[in-house]
């Protein structure tokens, strides 16, 4: 039997499991589908990108750091350049670096979906300069992903 | 509820918009079990005891972790220098003002045009009343602190998807949610639904705990009249003479307020770290660290890019380069060296540390989060809304708006935060030039407060991925990351160990820093009189 103040504590703690389970489940894209404008730079709603294609999630996120040339910058620490990046002839190394993110990179894992991952890592290795033709898939981002859930929550 | 954007969210990203984001581990516990809460440790000035014989300390970085240890090293006999990447101190604590220029990441300036006496903490911007380093070093320093008022029953909730769009008072979503709520308690509790976990004893004073709680009438309803007025304010207030008596508001239905989703954005006053008394510094947070420039300004070599930290079993070696001249890089040593870096910058420096450490520092990037600062010709929240400082809220990119705690009923103008934001729409700010960012904050802003169209003159946009010195705004602990790394990134690695919110439970606050910092010199002083 517990005390009311048991209870006060189950209900508070009860909300983000069920968060969590929906999150799971993707009922949070409420934006899947919709096409970011790539010049009227749009906002997504909610805590997971809803930009689809590579340049709308370039210019989305990846400018923000990386520079709208791809050009990249320094101050005390440095945002490498992705145009003429030699590192990107792997098609999985900016796919992992987006997932698992490194050193000063954060990992996108919570907030991209397979499909909006593989979209951005093809987009850089084809702009910029970049003329990979190998593109990588969502399922080989997927295989990217930790087995536990990532970094977000 | 079924909507998305609603009943999708977790605790983390409901932390994220009150703007608690990279304290969140602090406020998890906070709300998760009372038994957990614990006030800063801080117990009053530090005491350095024993003699360090001369000992020498290089200090990197020069915002409150380096200051604060600068201070108190120098003070117990050390000999201290401190290299700083800026050309002021501060690092976070941070203040833009009328006539400032900032220029970010991509070459990218910003001339601040506020008018005098105005101006943007783009960093930290509050003082919770239980942080009691930061606090104490206030009153130490002589730095006047003033309320920072978190919840403003006056100001508003907004959802661009319920109401027609229309904002809402914060006191009449709380007064009809808490009412609403009540009133369905007490219904189970009288049709006896909760008598498994509710004894026959209890019941009464849970009826009449709810009555008082949700201003129920005697019949247990929450509905429109005196009681339910007096919380969620009158059609017409009370007044004097012949027009005195009061007109009671109309109450919404608790399932309208559900609906509403507005609801979530009443447990920020509730959060440990928001609660009622916050504070701020008269005239900007950076009168904290110009408080210790006052102390210790004369340790500081400015300027200073750190390109390795090297060490032997006998010194510590830093390498930097003039921002400015750029030219032949020198080299400074010491006995000890406390790395106040952030990891973002750090992960980046030639460094001479165990692999555990290194690992600790990789693992960590940071936050994401922007602030935009709106000057207003006048100040038109306070004039026609009657606004006075708090915040209000909406699930627009914006996130939220702050109104200055400071100078209220002044005829002049007033700066706004426009924006304050995580997550998702903090990069997607931080990606657009800086005065989009401004335009787009005075767009959502307006859906709000019309008068932005006619009284928002100018504005400055601070992305912190973009701030060249730290590349986001805080670290990004994980549990799962904490559970791998923490106690490698506090450990005194050879001669150098870490400090700053990174390296503390309270990561993104002021306090985090502080205590970080207190508590790596304490360790470091044991090291040295120890031998």
């Amino acid at each position: 039997m517990r005390a009311p103040i048991h209870n006060k504590d189950k209900l508070m703690t009860r909300i983000p499991r069920g968060a969590r389970l929906m999150l799971c489940a993707g009922l949070a894209l409420g934006g899947a589908g919709q096409t970011a404008q790539a010049v009227d730079h749009s906002f997504s709603s909610g805590f997971k990108f809803q930009e689809r294609d590579g340049q709308a999630l370039y210019q989305g996120i990846c400018q923000g750091c990386h520079m709208p040339q791809a050009q990249g910058a320094a101050g005390a620490g440095a945002y490498p350049a992705l145009a003429g990046n030699p590192r990107l002839a792997s098609k999985i190394y900016p796919a992992f670096m987006v997932v698992n993110g490194r050193k000063a990179m954060p990992s996108f894992a919570g907030m991209l979906d397979d499909d909006q991952i593989a979209a951005v890592a093809n987009y850089v290795r084809s702009h910029f300069g970049n003329q990979y033709t190998d593109p990588v898939t969502a399922a080989e981002v997927k295989a990217l992903r930790p087995s536990k859930p990532a970094a977000s929550e | 509820m079924s909507g998305a954007g609603y009943g999708s969210m977790s605790r983390r990203e409901l932390l994220m918009m009150i703007g608690a984001a990279a304290g969140s581990s602090v406020a998890y516990r906070a709300m998760a079990s009372l038994d957990l809460v614990a006030e800063s440790d801080y117990k009053g000035p530090i005491k350095l005891e024993g003699d360090p014989k001369g000992a020498s300390v290089l200090i990197l970085g020069a915002g409150l972790a380096g200051l604060v240890a600068a201070l108190e090293l120098r003070k117990a006999g050390y000999k201290v220098q401190v290299l700083e990447y800026n050309q002021r101190v501060g690092g976070r604590n941070w203040t833009l003002r009328g006539g400032d220029s900032y220029t970010e990441l991509g070459g990218f300036e910003q001339k601040c045009e506020f008018d005098p006496g105005l101006y943007l903490n783009p960093g930290p911007w509050r003082l919770p009343y239980h942080h009691n380093a930061i606090l104490d070093y206030c009153k130490r320093l002589g730095v006047v602190l003033e309320s920072f008022n978190q919840v403003n029953y006056n100001a508003y909730l907004h959802s661009s998807k319920a109401f027609g769009g229309k904002p809402q008072r914060y006191r009449h979503i709380q007064a009809d949610f808490n009412g609403g709520i009540a009133e369905l308690m007490a219904k189970s509790t009288k049709q006896k639904k909760l008598d498994q976990l509710v004894s026959k004893e209890d019941r009464e004073i849970l009826l009449e705990s709810l009555k008082g709680w949700g201003a129920l009438g005697n019949d247990y309803r929450y509905s429109m009249g005196i009681e339910s007025s007096e919380r969620r304010g009158y059609d017409q207030d009370p007044n004097g003479g012949t027009i005195a008596k009061p007109v009671p508001s109309k109450p919404m239905s608790i399932d309208e307020i559900l609906k509403s989703g507005l609801w979530r954005y009443l447990v920020h006053g509730h959060i440990y770290e928001f609660q009622t008394t916050l504070f701020q510094p008269v005239g900007g947070m950076d009168m904290i660290s110009k408080a210790f420039a006052r102390e210790v300004g004369d340790l500081v070599r400015f300027n200073c890019k750190v390109t390795a930290i090297k060490q032997d079993g006998h010194k510590v070696t830093a390498t930097y380069v003039d921002t400015r001249t750029g030219g032949t890089p020198t080299q400074v040593s010491a006995d000890w060296c406390l790395c106040t870096i952030p990891a973002s910058v750090l992960s980046q420096i030639d460094l001479d540390v165990s692999a555990p450490m290194h690992d600790a520092i990789n693992a960590l990037p940071y936050e994401a989060s922007i602030k935009v600062g709106l000057q207003a010709k006048r100040r038109f929240w306070e004039q026609d809304e009657g606004i006075y400082g708090g915040v209000s809220f909406t699930d627009l990119p914006n996130n939220m708006i702050g109104y200055p705690n400071t100078g209220y009923f002044g005829s002049g103008k007033g700066v706004l935060l426009g924006a304050y934001t995580f997550g998702p729409n903090a990069f997607e700010f931080t990606a657009l030039p800086p005065e989009e960012r401004v335009k787009k904050a005075i767009e959502f802003g307006a859906q709000i407060h019309p008068q932005y169209k006619d009284e928002i003159e100018n504005g400055i946009a601070v992305g912190w991925h973009r701030v060249p010195w730290i590349l986001g705004c805080a670290g990004s602990w994980t549990e799962e990351k904490r559970k791998q790394h923490y106690n490698n990134i506090c450990q005194i690695d050879g001669r150098v160990l870490l400090a700053g919110e990174h390296v503390s439970y309270i990561p993104a606050w002021q306090e985090g820093a502080i205590t970080s910092s207190l508590n790596a010199i304490s360790r470091l002083h044991q090291r040295v009189v120890n031998g």
